[in-house]
């Protein structure tokens, strides 16, 4: 489980993040929805460390992350696993190289338990026979799963997912949801998606979090969504020509 | 004013993070290896172009140069081992490094932060820092003074060589002029510079990919600034080095 509690991040006068307030369920795909500019992917960013809170706590099943120091936060992030916008593979290495670099960082395996658990983890992600293909040559779709299976290859206890069907066809982006959802509850890990696509919360969002201007403006499941009388969350989630039709 | 000092800071905060013990030894020494290929074996081919060159027109123009018949003809080769040692190789081959090594490994470290891939070596727990500009600094200290001895080789090289097509200066008061009064010292002030100048080069170019914000135009930016500001430097410790070492 992941908690923030009474999060506040500043841009210079900038207030990013407002007195965030938010709980993520172990075995549970918690996602966390709202506008381009909410502030989704700095709260994503403050829970990881990427960005420093300016006041507030962040708690991985109750060990603090906020006080801890640079190589307390290096041993726990070995737990995490996180797939980025863009995959953020390396360029300069092939998919299994990819793979196997947090492999080779942080263990001792043999050549042949690495490359065993590479294949594994790609047949997870159902990518076969790609292991020598340099990272340009991938679609976006193959791009994202590699990078999943990077994320899962040290078996982490927490996914963190930033817009992982960001520039992905809908039968894709669909792929990579269930295939978050099936890892979360495969694992029973602490998965949290950053998303604004309404597929991916009505597919997966065992738990969501709306955010609003910097603020927590709304708590619930992929259930609630559709009958909150939210005013704004309405004009989040109905504002497509598409829902809005579905809703009428 | 306040934003030097400010990016000093910033510099000497990351180099903290640069000198660490590296997470695996074996994967330091398999980077360190892609790095002597990258940053040293790739310039091998400019570094000879260029030295052979620049002792060419050193010998040339000194020779057309020497009017008193009171000045041997050896003084050319002299003049060419002198102004190749001491200065041609160590800075103009040093700022021509901060041109084409400085400007890859900015924009290849920047390009590494505005796609997030430093990002995700920060969320494995890696010291992205330590795994991606260490190497590069160890390996630019230990190629910089092969390439610099090659540079110098290929510079008298060059000069003799111009001075046979020529025949301004022949090869007996040319190859007694560079053995005149040599004193090894000279070399090891050029070897001194050259590992100062790579550490600037190598170190400069990483800070500024590494502080890389935005997209493929701070890449751009930053890798002009890593070779403008290296190159600033590279001067500037001439000076001091020459001070200190040559007086």
């Amino acid at each position: 489980m992941i908690e923030a509690q009474h999060i506040n991040k500043y841009f210079g006068d900038n207030h990013v993040l407002k007195n965030i307030d938010c709980r993520f369920e172990k075995g549970k795909t918690n996602l966390i929805i709202g506008q381009s500019g909410s502030g989704k992917t700095v709260l994503m960013k403050c829970l990881v460390g990427l960005f420093e809170v300016d006041s507030g706590t962040v708690s991985y099943d109750d060990r603090n992350f906020t006080t801890m120091n640079f190589t307390q936060r290096k041993h726990l992030r070995q737990e995490i696993g996180m797939l980025f916008q863009g995959g953020a593979l390396f360029d300069s290495m092939n998919v299994e190289e990819n793979v196997m670099f947090p492999l080779n960082m942080f263990t001792e395996q043999s050549i042949e338990e690495k490359k065993e658990r590479v294949n594994f983890v790609l047949k997870r992600v159902n990518l076969e026979n790609v292991n020598l293909l340099m990272t340009s040559e991938l679609s976006g779709g193959m791009r994202k799963r590699v990078a999943i299976a990077r994320a899962i290859a040290m078996n982490p206890a927490y996914l963190f997912c930033d817009e992982p069907n960001s520039g992905l066809d809908p039968q894709t982006a669909g792929v990579i949801d269930h295939l978050i959802g099936e890892i979360t509850q495969e694992y029973n890990i602490t998965t949290i998606v950053n998303t604004h696509d309404m597929n991916s919360v009505l597919s997966i969002g065992d738990s969501v979090a709306f955010i609003f201007r910097g603020e927590l403006w709304w708590k619930g499941d992929k259930e609630d969504i559709l009958h909150t009388e939210n005013q704004e969350l309405n004009d989040f989630v109905f504002g497509t020509e598409l829902t809005s039709r579905l809703k009428k | 004013m306040l934003k030097v000092f400010e990016t000093i800071g910033c510099y000497v905060l990351l180099m903290q993070k640069v000198f660490t013990r590296p997470q695996k030894r074996q994967i330091f020494w398999n980077q360190l290896f892609v790095e002597f290929q990258s940053l040293g074996l790739e310039s091998l081919g400019i570094v000879a172009f260029i030295s052979m060159f620049m002792g060419a027109v050193v010998a040339i123009q000194t020779a057309y140069n020497i009017d008193s018949p009171l000045i041997p003809m050896s003084m050319v080769g002299f003049t060419v081992r002198q102004s190749v040692i001491l200065e041609f190789s160590p800075t103009v081959i040093g700022l021509i490094l901060a041109g084409k090594v400085g400007s890859r490994i900015a924009s290849e470290i920047g390009t590494m932060r505005v796609t997030e891939q430093i990002d995700a070596l920060e969320i494995m727990g890696v010291n992205s820092a330590n795994y991606l500009i260490f190497p590069k600094i160890v390996a630019s200290i230990l190629i910089n003074p092969l390439l610099i001895i090659i540079s110098m080789w290929l510079g008298i090289l060059g000069g003799w060589i111009a001075m046979i097509a020529t025949g301004l200066v022949s090869t007996n008061d040319f190859i007694s002029g560079i053995r005149i009064d040599f004193e090894g010292y000279t070399i090891f002030y050029a070897l001194t510079k050259t590992v100062f100048f790579a550490f600037i080069i190598s170190s400069i170019s990483g800070f500024f990919g590494y502080e890389t914000r935005g997209g493929a135009l701070e890449v751009g930016q930053a890798s002009t600034r890593a070779v403008v500001v290296s190159s600033i430097v590279i001067i500037l410790f001439n000076l001091v080095l020459t001070q200190l070492l040559l007086t």
